[in-house]
C-alpha cells in the first residue's frame, strides 16, 4: 500500500474537512471509552493482571531466542511448519510459494494486521491468486479498496449509508428491494457472499494474537467466527504474523486475554477464541491437511535492547487509539500506513523509517491518556520522545524550529540574560499590542493566532516585580 | 515553640513570569497566607520543556542542572503548573545516568518539589481558602497534572470553600484542550479541533468563568473562546483561590 506518512499535514486537512469521518469519529471517542471504563471497573484485579500481562511480556522477550527453539519445536512436532522471514518481502513470498504449491486460485483471510504490514493481498493478486477478506470490517474496506483505519475496526471510519452503497455495487445480484437498512441485514448479505468463499478457497490465511511456546499453538480472538471457517475449511492453513506475539505458556495466553478484550471493547472476553496446533491428525473430523506458520521480523528484533523494546509488548488492543485526542480528531487513514494512533506512532517509524513517518510522533500533546489506558503499560509518550530525540540526533527536525529552539535554549541557560530578554520581549509584545488585551495575529505566531487570539502580558515580569520588591 | 515556617523556593514557570505575573503573585499569598517563607530564585527560567519535547536532551540536562543549582536550600520547590511541576518531578531525574551525582541531587528536587494546589493541600493540609468569589465556574483538569502527579480532587476541595462560588464540571474534562506545548503551533489545524471540542464543553456548563492549574493550557483556550466570541471568563485557579480577581481575566481588557 502506498505510504502517505511523510503528507501527514494534508492528510490532516483533508481529514478535518470530512465531515462524514468527523462524525463517525465523535462515536468512537464516547463509545470504546465508556466500555473500556465499564468493563475495567466490574473487575478488581485488573490493574494487577495489567503488571502480570506486562510481566509476562518483558520475560519472554528477554528470552525470546529460548522460547522460540522450544516453539519451532512443538509446531515440527505437531504436524506444522514454521518459516522465518526477516522482511515483508520475504513473507510475501513464502506465502506465495505455498499457494502456488496447491494451485491456489482462491484465498480466504482471517483478519491479520501482519497481513497489511506486508501487502499481502497485492502480492497475491499480482501472481493472479485472489484473496478475500472474511472479517467484515476487512470485507467492507477490501470492497472499497481502502486501507484500515483501525487495528480493531478496519471499517471504523465508515457509515451505514457508505457500507450499503458499497455491497450494492459488489454484489451484483442483489435486487433493488432487497433491504439493507440495518446492519443486522447488511451482517446477513455478507454472511451469505462469505460462505460459499469458505467452502471454494484453496488457502486459508490468519493473523495470530498469541503464538504458545510450550504447545507450538496459535490463536485468533475474534468476534464473527470467520477466523474459524478460514483456518479450518481450506486444505491449508497459512498463520501471519510477527515475532513479538510468542508467550510461554497458556496459562499466560489466559492472563493476557483478560485484559485484551476489556481494554479493546470492553467485552470481557471476545466471542470466538480459537487454538490451532498443527494440521488435520489421523482420526480428526476435520482441519488442515497441512499448517504453516510465517513468523515475520521487519526490524522488530533490532529494537531488542533499545529504548523501544517495550514497544514489542504490544497486544493490538487498540485501547491507546481509542483514547487518543489526536487520533479523534483525524481519524486513522491521516497516519499514512498500516498503524494508526499512539501505537502506530512509536511502531511505524521503526517499520517504514523515522525519516518517512517523522510527523507521527511529533503530533502528540503528551496527554498520557494513551498510557494511562495501555493494559501492557507502555510507555507509549515517551517513546515518542525517544523519536524525536533520534530526529534532533540526525538532524531531522525541521531548520526553522531548530533554529528558534537554539537561539531560546541559549537565552534558557542563561538566567541573567533570560530575564533580561524576557523584560523586552514582552515590553515589545505590549507596544505591538497599542493597548489591546489580546491580538489577532501576530508575527511569526501564525500557527497560534490562525485559530485563536494570543493574549497579551500585563506588561512586567513576574521576576521584575519581585526584585523591585512587590506586587504594585 | 512554634516550628520554623517552611521555605519554599516558588518556580514561577516562564509562562507566569512573562504572561500573567499576577499568578506569581497569587501563589506567594496563598503559600504565605498558609505560613511558608517563600523566595524566587533568580537562578530559574524554564523547566526545559520546549528542548525535552523537541528531543534536545544536551539543552534540557544543562537547563535542568541549572534548576537544580538555583533551588538548592529550600525545604519545598512549589510551581503555579502541573506540567512543569511534572517535568520536574517525573523527568528531570530520567535525564541523568542511574547512581551518579546529578541522578541524586535531581531525585533529592523531585522529592521537594510540588504543584502549587496539591501541595497546599496535600502537604500543608489546608482544606479551605477564606475568600469570595462570585459565580459558577467549570475546572479542566490539566494532562500532566492529573496523569502524571494525580491533581484531581485538590482544587475542587479548596474551590468548595469559596464562599459564592458554584462548581459546574464540563464533559470530557479530563481529555487534552490540545495545547500541548509546541504542538499547538506545530500542528495548529489539530490543535484547533481539540481546543474546540473543549470550548463546546466549556459552553455546554453554562459557566461564567473557566478555572485550569495551567497557564499553557488556560492561554489556549482563552484565546480559542475569545476568537469566538464567548463571554466566559478566564482564570488561574490560583487567582481565585487568592482572591486576586481584580485584575481582568485572561486576554480581557481593563
Amino acid at each position: 500500500m502506498d505510504i502517505t506518512s511523510p503528507a501527514f499535514k494534508s492528510n490532516v486537512k483533508r481529514a478535518l474537512a470530512d465531515k462524514q469521518l468527523q462524525r463517525a469519529m465523535g462515536n468512537v471517542k464516547v463509545g470504546f471509552v465508556k466500555k473500556r471504563s465499564a468493563a475495567r471497573d466490574k473487575l478488581p484485579e485488573f490493574d494487577q493482571l495489567r503488571d502480570q500481562a506486562r510481566d509476562i511480556k518483558d520475560h519472554t522477550l528477554e528470552y525470546l531466542d529460548l522460547y522460540y527453539e522450544i516453539y519451532e519445536q512443538k509446531v515440527r512436532e505437531a504436524g506444522g511448519k514454521v518459516h522465518w522471514a526477516a522482511t515483508a518481502e520475504d513473507a510475501r513470498d513464502i506465502i506465495l510459494k505455498i499457494c502456488q504449491a496447491h494451485d491456489a486460485k482462491t484465498v480466504t483471510k482471517g483478519k491479520s494486521m501482519i497481513a497489511e504490514e506486508i501487502a499481502l493481498n497485492e502480492h497475491l493478486e499480482a501472481a493472479g491468486i485472489t484473496p478475500v477478506e472474511t472479517d467484515l470490517g476487512e470485507y467492507i474496506i477490501q470492497l472499497r479498496n481502502e486501507p484500515p483505519s483501525h487495528i480493531i475496526g478496519p471499517a471504523i471510519h465508515l457509515n451505514r449509508d457508505q457500507v450499503e452503497a458499497s455491497f450494492r455495487r459488489a454484489h451484483d445480484h442483489l435486487p433493488d428491494e432487497r433491504s439493507l437498512d440495518e446492519v443486522s441485514e447488511l451482517v446477513d448479505e455478507a454472511r451469505q457472499v462469505l460462505r460459499q468463499k469458505y467452502i471454494d478457497a484453496d488457502v486459508g490465511i490468519t493473523g495470530a494474537n498469541y503464538l504458545v511456546a510450550e504447545t507450538g499453538t496459535s490463536i485468533i480472538v475474534t468476534n464473527e467466527g470467520n477466523g474459524d471457517l478460514t483456518q479450518s475449511l481450506p486444505k491449508v492453513h497459512i498463520v501471519c504474523t510477527s515475532l513479538e506475539k510468542l508467550v510461554p505458556t497458556l496459562e499466560d495466553v489466559s492472563t493476557i486475554l483478560r485484559v485484551l478484550a476489556r481494554s479493546a471493547t470492553g467485552q470481557e472476553f471476545s466471542t470466538y477464541t480459537t487454538l490451532s496446533t498443527g494440521a488435520r491428525r489421523e482420526g480428526d473430523p476435520d482441519g488442515p491437511e497441512e499448517y504453516h506458520v510465517v513468523i515475520l521480523d521487519n526490524g522488530r528484533s533490532d529494537m531488542l535492547g533499545t529504548e523501544f523494546q517495550d514497544m514489542l509488548r504490544c497486544i493490538r488492543c487498540g485501547a491507546c487509539m481509542n483514547h487518543c485526542p489526536v487520533y479523534h480528531s483525524v481519524g486513522g487513514h491521516a497516519y499514512g500506513w498500516v498503524y494508526p494512533g499512539p501505537m502506530g506512532s512509536v511502531l511505524t517509524p521503526t517499520l517504514i523509517g523515522v525519516d518517512k513517518a517523522g510527523h507521527l510522533p511529533n503530533a502528540s500533546t503528551f496527554c498520557g491518556r494513551c498510557e494511562a489506558v495501555c493494559p501492557m503499560h507502555i510507555p507509549l509518550p515517551k517513546m515518542m520522545r525517544h523519536w524525536r530525540e533520534r530526529e534532533f540526533e540526525h538532524h531531522l527536525t525541521p531548520r526553522t524550529v531548530r533554529t528558534s529552539l537554539g537561539i531560546w535554549a541559549f537565552l534558557a541557560r542563561r538566567p541573567a540574560l533570560y530575564h533580561l530578554a524576557s523584560s523586552v520581549f514582552i515590553r515589545a509584545l505590549k507596544l505591538l499590542a497599542f493597548g489591546r488585551s489580546r491580538l489577532k495575529s501576530v508575527p511569526l505566531a501564525g500557527g497560534w493566532t490562525r485559530h485563536r487570539d494570543l493574549p497579551m502580558p500585563e506588561g512586567r515580569t513576574f521576576q521584575e516585580m519581585w526584585r523591585a520588591g512587590g506586587h504594585e | 515553640m512554634p516550628e520554623a515556617a517552611p521555605r519554599v523556593g516558588l518556580f514561577v514557570t516562564c509562562l507566569v513570569d512573562t504572561f500573567r505575573p499576577g499568578v506569581g503573585w497569587a501563589a506567594v499569598k496563598l503559600l504565605r497566607d498558609a505560613g511558608c517563607d517563600v523566595d524566587v530564585p533568580r537562578g530559574q527560567t524554564c523547566c526545559g520543556q520546549p528542548a525535552y519535547n523537541t528531543g534536545d536532551r544536551a539543552d534540557t540536562k544543562a537547563i535542568a542542572e541549572q534548576t537544580i543549582a538555583a533551588f538548592e536550600g529550600f525545604d519545598y520547590v512549589v510551581a503555579p503548573s502541573g506540567s512543569c511541576a511534572g517535568m520536574l518531578i517525573k523527568h528531570y531525574p530520567q535525564l541523568f545516568d542511574d547512581g551518579s551525582a546529578m541522578r541524586a541531587k535531581a531525585e533529592a528536587l523531585s522529592a521537594r518539589t510540588h504543584e502549587l494546589v496539591s501541595f497546599l493541600v496535600d502537604v500543608l493540609g489546608v482544606d479551605a481558602v477564606d475568600t469570595q468569589f462570585d459565580g459558577t465556574v467549570t475546572y479542566h483538569d490539566s494532562c500532566s497534572g492529573l496523569r502524571e502527579l494525580g491533581i484531581k480532587d485538590q482544587p475542587r476541595k479548596l474551590l468548595g470553600s469559596v464562599s459564592g462560588l458554584t462548581m459546574e464540571e464540563m464533559a470530557e474534562t479530563e481529555v487534552c484542550c490540545g495545547f500541548g506545548g509546541t504542538f499547538c503551533v506545530k500542528y495548529p489545524d489539530i490543535s484547533n479541533n481539540m481546543v474546540g471540542n473543549k470550548t463546546a464543553n466549556i459552553g455546554a456548563t453554562g459557566a461564567d468563568t473557566l478555572l485550569a492549574g495551567d497557564l499553557g493550557c488556560l492561554m489556549n483556550m482563552a484565546g480559542k473562546l475569545k476568537r469566538e466570541g464567548s463571554a466566559v471568563q478566564v482564570r488561574h485557579v490560583a487567582e481565585v483561590l487568592a482572591g486576586a480577581t481584580d485584575e481582568p481575566a485572561i486576554g480581557e481588557a481593563k
